[in-house]
């Protein structure tokens, strides 16, 4: 099904099954534990256990292995490096190599995985693989590479001459003629996805057909990516990950537990799983990268902008690519005169990639703490100044309209509901007993993207549907969604319908990323259904055209039978994909919102408290309120994280995030967080799919760092620019106390 | 994690026993911090000796009318203790702002005491650290310091001692009791156990191999009002940037000590004497001589502060 | 010693021949003083201890932590392996009735324990209270921390039952009550990434009332 125009009244409309606040149809396996996650996979005889040793050094090259003491000590099997491991390609997606040799790349760079028949063996044997390097001199400090950095991106394209810098109208010249100004550097450090599931992969072996059940989200990429690595033909391999401990875009991609657990496998002539120890995770995968930034806002006295400029430069290994940090101020804010670009620095830290909104989480880090400066510095409130300068265009190409912007009403609807009226604008004037209280807000944004999905919908005899597609669910509902959806299409309970994701023999789907997987993957499912129900009305001898699925029952007119009925004969198979027309190039699509923070400042000590927190999202229509509630608290949770103390710390002598595990990577518990509450604005986006739905997974994350650090600066009167805005930063602006 | 042999004590001594006698030997309790440097092969014993068995597991009276801790009372049995939490709330606050439910669950009184540093070098093998490896240098000096010592570190180790209880304890001058392989006890004051690094950062403490923790003693109860302010980045199950642990008279005299900033728990009587001038003079004493490095500065204006709001809650 | 190591490392932090020499081990530490060893082999010991109500008899190398006794011997995978080093509270388990980090115990220091995971609370047909409360209030996303975090939930409303107090109490000499802050401050020791905290705080809040 190509989706070329705007969608009319569809079944889904119905909003009977889906749209509903409906319980996990997965939570009765996840909350009794049943639910098998990549390293759980139960049945496969003899599976032997591998544990990868990580390069000590950043950059350099292996000068000797030694694996005798290894291979010598007890149980183990066998030692798989890159001088064994036969020629290895490099996935489409991956940067750096997952095995090293003889050049390293960057710290814990696997270097060699050793197979040995416990984990208790596997463990001890790999700390006795000796490895000689031979280091060279890295690039760890972004700042100072960023001075000679490259432009990079820009809407030219990659071969485009156009100049990697956007401008339209003349910045320069209407900055500096603008009565009020602002302009200010921004810092957001690299960030850790720290799911709680390791990356985690079991390989087994048949012949030369490789089975991988993996943490992934991305089945297609990654089955691809696999098959490049090991230069096997993409038929043989297949991948299986029904369940995902999380992602948030740490799992986009193949990592180096699925190819050593490959080449484990191969040279153990045995099924092996591979772990990523936790210590290990941080330096061995990806990681958001750290930016800086610089923001130039120019305004009239009435609030009106009249020249913004977003500049972002962050780093990355040879090849890599930027953190687009400037995305989003292409699109949020009116202003005649913009100018976007980005730099590209060269480091030599581990791999930088997608984690959670990448481009917008810190970007929208850095502009919207910016609004809330400029609006100080016109005396206007920072949702007026906010609404003042909303658009209902694409401000680069003006006849391209926004298919659906309520950004205006997320504001307005927000203030109300939280009680901004009550908000002092004048900072560090607010007091509850040694509590400094201050409120922010900010606006959120991310962009919908569509995307090709695939699935396949089965009618059983015993009137079972089920639905089979390579999605996955990372967390983020799509059992539900997808089960919600067929039960909307073919006029049954979700209950009644059986969701087979993540298995690589199935259709191809759009995954789970950059918010896009829920309506994608539900479009594509709501194609094989429309394909399905012509097959039941044609086997039960309707015309196709009116037909109600109602209940277990098929109506056409006055006619009616159970859908039951259709597949007595024998079972239905139905197979079809969503993809896009032009429409999403004549419309922009994107997801908006408002986020409002109150946060207490202990005035004697500096700590930081998250008090109250409100969402409202305008992200089209939502297909489970309850499940995208949680995507959008989840993404909340993240943003107080990315605000208040998540930050990778890099040792720029020896190259790598120091603080490598749970317990020195803070991450936010349950006492930081208080209860959030998450208002969805009624919307069915008709430009964008036949469900008329968007994501909201990452919208909630952007903005969200911004309204808390500007609520700590309306409690305490410290404006903090650099990320993570621990109490360090900001004590000695607070009241004396001695 | 290296192969080991294990078994289980009955008897304090026979534990000292085997261990004094077994190089490479340790004693395991609760296992919390030993277990998690084990997998990383930072400590690395070649026999484990599991004392959990053993008959300390109570708090009794002293004759003294103090308490006598067993080494073995878990974290949340010592918190909850009606006594403790009656006499020395500051021992209650001290032990439930440290680790999490689960942990102290099984974290014990005497590995309490025996934490090792959390200092990122330290945990990262691949790293040079003079207390994991003697003689390779610090890899946190000049590094990445912020959790780190601003006081009492040495130009071959800057690492703090991580733990909560402990500073408590310090306050309450608590006596640690041990006893060797020869069945010999002896008793050391909490000020003296936890040594500073100087040239040997490998040895955290003043136990000789082989000397087993029986008992934390604690003396008559204080009086006064007491107080844990434990700053950190996030809310909870988060090491301190900086404590404090002070228990206050009504004339505004008391003790307190610092955790977070040094090797060991950090108290300067000379310094609590200042008390009643307020905390700027308390801090400056406790902290003259200080050394601190760029990225943990802030612990001294911040240590001033935290015992600002404990002295203004005091006279609340 | 190498050039480049030397303007970003303190003289005095770092000694000559160790990390910055131009030739470095895998484990420089480590391989200075002690070259690569063999290694001994590892004793096996027999425990003994119940799971579920079930006895088990194993023998298993001194090194198993009863997390992974659970995982890859008893083949029990709702118990969680998060950090494997009490970061993240995914492997909480029940023995003798208290809340544990199973990955941070050996399961040779469990003779004759009785253990209870999250197998052992509820079956999807037959969900405990909590785990019903947890679906209810969507207290999960990814599943992954969702077993500790209910078999913490579990124990932490019999903690306040009992009274062990907490940080958040003002009154630590007092009984600690039912509070929303009271369950967040005890739950700090389960990590959820996707976020559900809020949700799962709900869903305690609703087993405490129905109980109390």
């Amino acid at each position: 099904m190509k989706f070329e125009t705007a969608e009319g009244t569809n079944p889904i409309d119905r909003m009977k099954v889906i749209g509903r606040a409906h319980d996990r149809v997965d939570g009765p396996l996840k909350t009794s534990g049943l639910a098998p996650y990549a390293y759980e996979q139960k049945g496969l005889e003899n599976v032997a256990y591998g544990y990868i040793v990580g390069s000590s050094v950043a950059k350099g090259r292996i000068t000797r292995i030694d694996t005798a003491a290894a291979k010598a000590a007890p149980g183990v099997i066998a030692i798989v490096t890159a001088a064994d491991a036969g020629k290895l390609g490099k996935g489409k997606n991956n940067t750096a190599k997952l095995l090293a040799g003889p050049e390293v790349e960057h710290y814990h760079q696997a270097v060699a995985v050793v197979v040995a028949e416990t984990f208790e063996q596997a463990r001890a044997a790999a700390s006795l693989v000796r490895v000689d390097y031979a280091r060279v001199k890295g690039r760890f400090d972004l700042a100072e590479e960023l001075k000679t950095a490259p432009l990079v991106g820009g809407s030219g394209g990659p071969n485009s001459s156009a100049p990697p810098i956007d401008r339209v109208g003349k910045f320069e010249e209407a900055f500096a003629a603008a009565p009020v100004k602002l302009d200010a550097a921004y810092h957001t450090p690299d960030h850790t996805h720290a799911m709680m599931e390791p990356h985690a992969s079991i390989a087994a072996w048949k012949g030369d057909e490789l089975t991988l059940w993996t943490s992934n989200q991305m089945i297609a990429w990654s089955k691809r990516d696999i098959a490049l690595t090991l230069n096997m033909p993409l038929e043989k391999v297949r991948l299986i990950s029904p369940y995902v401990g999380g992602g948030f875009g740490g799992k986009l991609f193949v990592r180096a537990d699925a190819i050593m657990a490959a080449l484990g496998a191969k040279a153990a002539k045995r099924p092996v799983k591979v772990a990523l120890p936790r210590p290990f995770i941080t330096n061995n995968t990806t990681h958001r990268p750290a930016t800086h930034q610089r923001i130039r806002l120019g305004a009239n006295t009435d609030g009106t902008i009249t020249a913004i400029a977003h500049e972002s430069g962050s780093g990355d290994l040879p090849d890599g690519g930027p953190e687009t940090a400037v995305q989003q101020t292409k699109l949020l804010y009116a202003g005649a005169n913009r100018m976007t670009a980005m730099r590209l620095a060269v480091l030599d830290l581990p791999e930088g990639n997608a984690m959670r909104a990448p481009g917008e989480a810190p970007g929208m880090m850095a502009l919207e703490i910016a609004m809330d400066e400029m609006a100080e510095k016109l005396g206007m409130d920072p949702v007026e100044f906010r609404i003042r300068n909303d658009t209902q265009v694409d401000p680069e190409k003006p006849q391209r309209q926004f298919s659906q912007r309520q950004l205006v009403r997320c504001l307005q609807e927000g203030a109300t509901r939280f009680g901004w009226s009550k908000r002092n604008a004048k900072p560090a004037q607010v007091r509850d007993g040694q509590w400094l209280v201050g409120m922010g807000v900010a606006a959120a944004f991310r962009n919908h993207i569509s995307t090709k999905s695939a699935a396949r919908v089965r009618l059983g005899r015993d009137e079972t549907v089920t639905i089979e597609t390579d999605m996955t669910d990372i967390g983020t509902g799509s059992y539900t969604i997808i089960a919600q959806t067929a039960g909307e299409m073919l006029g049954v309970p979700a209950e009644a319908v059986v969701v087979k994701l993540g298995d690589s023999a199935f259709p191809a789907s759009a995954g789970s990323g950059g918010q896009w997987g829920a309506a994608n993957a539900t479009a594509g499912v709501y194609a094989a259904c429309v394909k399905l129900r012509e097959q039941v009305a044609q086997r039960l001898g309707f015309n196709s055209a009116d037909v109600v699925f109602d209940a277990g029952q098929v109506t056409s007119g006055n006619r009616s039978a159970a859908l039951r009925e259709a597949a007595a004969a024998g079972e239905l198979v139905a197979e079809d994909h969503i993809e896009f027309g032009k429409l999403g190039e004549e419309w922009q699509l994107s997801t908006f919102g408002a986020h409002f923070v109150e946060v207490g400042v202990n005035a004697y000590t500096g700590v930081s408290r998250i008090r109250r927190m409100l969402a409202v999202c305008a992200a089209g229509r939502i297909l489970n309120p309850k499940a995208a509630r949680s995507q959008v608290i989840g993404a909340m949770t993240m943003g107080v994280g990315s605000a208040l103390m998540e930050e990778l710390a890099v040792d720029k002598r020896f190259g790598f995030f120091v603080n490598h595990d749970l317990a020195s990577y803070e991450v936010p518990v349950h006492a930081d967080i208080p209860h959030q509450e998450v208002v969805f604005l009624d919307e069915a986006d008709d430009k964008a799919n036949p469900m008329k739905a968007k994501g909201v997974g990452e919208l909630g994350m952007c903005g969200v760092g911004a309204a808390v650090a500007n609520a700590l600066y309306n409690a305490t009167g410290a404006r903090v620019r650099d990320y993570p805005i621990t109490l360090d930063k900001y004590l000695d602006k607070l009241p004396d106390v001695a | 994690m290296k192969a080991f042999t294990y078994e289980r004590a009955s008897d304090p001594a026979a534990a000292a026993r085997i261990v004094a006698a077994k190089p490479g030997a340790k004693f395991i309790a609760g296992g919390t911090n030993l277990l998690d440097l084990m997998k990383i092969e930072v400590e690395t014993p070649v026999h484990l000796v599991d004392v959990q068995d053993l008959d300390l597991q109570r708090i009794e009276n002293t004759d003294g009318g103090g308490l006598r801790i067993g080494a073995l009372v878990s974290n949340t049995q010592l918190a909850a203790d009606e006594r403790v939490r009656r006499d020395y709330g500051v021992l209650t606050r001290a032990t439930v702002a440290g680790a999490s439910g689960q942990l102290r669950n099984k974290a014990s009184t005497a590995g309490n005491l025996l934490q090792r540093t959390r200092c990122p070098y330290f945990y990262d093998t691949n790293m040079p650290c003079n207390k994991r490896k003697p003689g390779t240098g610090c890899g946190a000096i000049g590094g990445y310091s912020r959790q780190l010592a601003v006081i009492g570190g040495s130009d071959k180790c800057i690492a703090t001692f991580p733990g909560d209880m402990p500073v408590a304890l310090r306050v309450l001058d608590a006596v640690v009791e041990t006893i060797n392989g020869q069945g010999q006890r002896r008793s050391i004051p909490i000020a003296d156990f936890h040594r500073l690094w100087g040239d040997r950062p490998e040895q955290d403490t003043v136990l000789k191999p082989g000397e087993l923790i029986t008992h934390v003693v604690l003396p008559r109860p204080l009086g006064g009002k007491h107080f844990y302010e434990k700053v950190r980045d996030r809310a909870s199950y988060a090491f301190a940037l900086v404590s404090v642990a002070a228990v206050i008279q009504p004339d505004g005299t008391g003790r307190v000590a610092f955790g977070g900033v040094a090797p060991k728990p950090w108290r300067v009587p000379e310094a609590e004497a200042l008390l009643p001038r307020g905390a700027a003079a308390v801090t400056a004493r406790a902290f003259q001589g200080a050394t601190p490095t760029s990225d943990n500065a802030f612990k001294l204006p911040l240590a001033t502060r935290a015992l600002v709001s404990v002295i203004a809650q005091a006279k609340a | 010693m190498s050039d480049f190591l030397e303007p970003g490392v303190s003289r005095r932090g770092l000694i000559a021949g160790s990390v910055a020499s131009v030739a470095v081990a895998n484990t420089p530490a480590r391989s200075v003083a002690q070259p690569t060893t063999k290694a001994s082999e590892a004793p096996m010991m027999p425990v003994r201890f119940t799971v579920n109500g079930q006895q088990h008899s194993l023998s298993l190398d001194t090194r198993t932590t009863l997390l992974d006794a659970l995982r890859e011997h008893l083949h029990l995978t709702g118990t969680k392996k998060g950090c494997d080093h009490g970061q993240c509270g995914a492997c909480t388990v029940l023995v003798d009735g208290q809340r544990i980090n199973a990955c941070l115990s050996l399961a040779v220091m469990h003779e004759g324990d009785e253990i209870t995971t999250i197998e052992g609370l509820g079956t999807p047909d037959k969900l405990h209270p909590m785990q019903a409360a947890f679906v209810k209030h969507d207290g999960y996303q990814c599943g992954y921390c969702t077993p500790g975090q209910i078999c913490s939930a579990v124990a932490v409303l019999e903690e306040i039952r009992a009274g062990i107090p907490s940080h958040v109490q003002t009154d630590v000499a007092g009984k600690p009550k039912f509070t929303a802050a009271e369950m967040r401050e005890r739950m700090s020791g389960n990590i959820c990434r996707c976020g559900a905290y809020s949700n799962i705080a709900e869903a305690m809040i609703e087993v405490a009332g129905a109980k109390a």
